[in-house]
């Protein structure tokens, strides 16, 4: 559906919101959009059962019955991919946005008050950006085994320190803003003062952030799924998938190639709403990072 | 002096960290539920050997006392034994380490290779066609998945062409060059993107500096003004974002050593987690999280190279 046609139907509020975004914002959400409703809407888009081996029909070649193709077990890989959204955007969403509302949280209260919960909080923080990741979420691994709850454990153990950075740091420069002053002197809890006045204005960095986040929490998912480490098969996750076609990317290229773009479709269209944001708050040279 | 003497200070800074690697390595093989040895030996153990094991391993002693006991054994290079592979674990970590080192810096260099004449014409041409086919182009390809990058590199140049090896480690310098192209390929091109973004960003900064409008007033050639002043100091966020982002590069030559079957620690990695061999992981951990952490120190020294009045912040 083209973008005009969701604009006139939009309400007015909405409609000014939307033309004030970016092209990258606009594709980017567009595609987003298409991509979620192909996730909720999956049994009505995909032409197959995404678990279903049909042996006459193993090793096909992308066709118009099977746009991409079949896998060695005879699936339909459209199908899978498109079931896969299901599992890729899904666990990709819980890892980036859980910890990025906690970590936001701790980051603004302790820019507010200051004081020992803040030089503790730097402390850790400090720690976590020199600890490498990578030995956690294989420690955690090894402990739990392979799959998704041991990298649920070590995202969440790790991945809120940099939105606790993020919020600290602009709360350091809303803090002592008028508006803050006046809805303190007016007796306002503080807890309505951070979360009500202070949060709608130091959460940008943070939002602008989650999309880098996102691509990158998507790119771990598969990556473990692929070494065998994540979500294991039959589940119709991007990064197993990939893996699942090695065995045969000399003479069946589509099994191990076509997933993956699926991969690369998602994160771009995070990676242009996020350069969109970025530009909608106002931040100048956004780096990626 | 001083110079000395923030390296001390940061060395000391190191030590709290490096003990928390070293804790969560002995976690790994504490916290896991069931018999560590049973589950490493699968189930083809009887009683007297593992009995053995257990007095071997220290079993029978309460964990704080292993847990110091880890510690020295660490210090003094002795990661423990592999049962699996029955040799220990330094030896088998420390004829990969090179291997790892060599993909990895490998990687770094085509990267800065690749980067940094994108990123220069990115910010010379800012908000000009190129310098947005440049950007959209950087998160397509932050979006692509090491591990399929590499998968696509060996079917384009590998089998399409038959250009490069697709897997081994080579012989010798030149030989390692050749066999190691499309993973270190891989690693910068998955790379490059990131630096890309942080060094366009950074120019662009810089860019709106009074002194490069004075150098601009005073007549001198924009190429000399992007070499001689822009690109030099842009350079420190953008070692900034490598050295922040060495654990993704780590975790990006895991899956290139993995796909491109490369001995290194990376393939070593994949497979003990998956053959449950406790004292490699942990030996891992410990490496793995030393090299992070002297990479940082290396990117902090590197400052000063760039800049001098770090020291004096």
């Amino acid at each position: 559906m083209p973008t005009q046609a969701i604009l006139i139907a939009a309400p007015g509020a909405v409609r000014r919101e939307v033309a004030r975004w970016s092209v990258t914002l606009k594709v980017g959400s567009l595609m987003l959009l298409v991509i979620v409703l192909a996730g909720i809407f999956a049994p009505l888009v995909a032409p197959f059962d995404p678990y279903f081996q049909d042996y006459d029909r193993v090793l096909l070649p992308p066709s118009g019955t099977h746009l991409f193709g079949t896998d060695q077990l005879g699936r339909d890989l459209f199908s899978r991919v498109i079931y896969g959204i299901r599992i890729d955007l899904i666990v990709g969403f819980i890892i980036t946005f859980v910890p990025m509302i906690y970590g936001v949280a701790i980051g603004a209260l302790a820019g507010y008050y200051g004081g020992v919960l803040d030089s503790v909080l730097m402390r850790l923080l400090d720690t976590a950006i020199a600890f490498p990741f990578l030995v956690l979420i294989i420690v955690v691994i090894a402990i739990l085994g392979p799959g998704v709850q041991s990298i649920y454990i070590a995202v969440f153990l790790v991945a809120w320190t940099m939105y606790a950075r993020l919020a600290r740091a602009e709360m350091l420069v809303e803090r002592s803003k008028d508006y803050m002053l006046a809805a303190k002197t007016l007796g306002y809890p503080t807890s309505r003062i951070i979360f009500r006045h202070a949060l709608p204005n130091i959460i940008g960095s943070s939002v602008v952030f989650s999309m880098a986040d996102f691509v990158l929490n998507i790119l771990l998912l598969s990556g473990l799924s692929f070494l065998g480490l994540g979500i294991q098969p039959p589940e119709p996750e991007w990064g197993a998938m990939v893996a699942e076609g090695r065995d045969f990317i000399f003479e069946n290229w589509w099994i191990c190639t076509l997933p993956g773009l699926a991969i690369v479709v998602t994160g771009t269209a995070l990676s242009l709403i996020g350069d969109g944001l970025a530009r909608r708050f106002g931040q100048r040279h956004q780096a990626i990072l | 002096m001083q110079f000395l003497a923030y390296i001390l200070s940061r060395l000391v800074q190191m030590v709290p960290v490096l003990f928390l690697v070293v804790l969560i390595a002995f976690l790994a093989m504490e916290l896991v539920p069931g018999d560590p040895i049973m589950l490493m030996l699968g189930g083809r153990a009887n009683e007297t050997m593992l009995a053995a094991l257990h007095a071997e391993f220290g079993l029978d002693r309460p964990a704080i006392t292993r847990f110091f006991s880890f510690i020295i054994n660490a210090l003094q290079g002795d990661l423990g034994t592999s049962i699996i592979q029955r040799q220990p674990v330094s030896v088998i970590v420390g004829e990969r380490i090179e291997k790892t080192v060599f993909v990895i810096v490998y990687g770094a260099v085509l990267a800065v290779l690749v980067a940094l004449p994108l990123a220069v014409i990115a910010a010379m041409k800012h908000d000009r066609p190129v310098d947005h086919v440049i950007r959209i182009g950087g998160m397509i390809g932050m979006s692509m998945p090491p591990f399929w990058l590499a998968l696509l590199l060996i079917l384009l140049f590998g089998l399409g062409l038959g250009w490069f090896p697709i897997g081994g480690y080579g012989e010798g310098f030149f030989g390692h060059l050749w066999h190691l192209f499309l993973p270190g390929l891989t690693i910068a091109l998955f790379l490059s993107p990131i630096l890309v973004a942080s060094l366009r960003a950074a120019m662009l900064d810089v860019m709106g500096e009074d002194y490069i409008e004075v150098a601009r007033s005073k007549g001198l050639s924009p190429r000399r003004i992007m070499f001689k002043h822009v690109l030099r100091n842009a350079l420190i966020p953008a070692i900034t974002v490598l050295s922040i982002n060495i654990g993704w590069l780590l975790s990006g030559a895991v899956i290139v050593e993995y796909v491109f079957s490369i001995p290194g620690m990376g393939s070593l990695l994949v497979r003990s987690v998956g053959s449950r061999d406790y004292p490699v992981i942990q030996g891992l951990t410990v490496v793995f999280a030393l090299f992070v952490m002297l990479t940082n120190l290396a990117a902090d020294l590197s400052y000063m190279l760039v800049d001098r009045r770090v020291l004096r912040k």
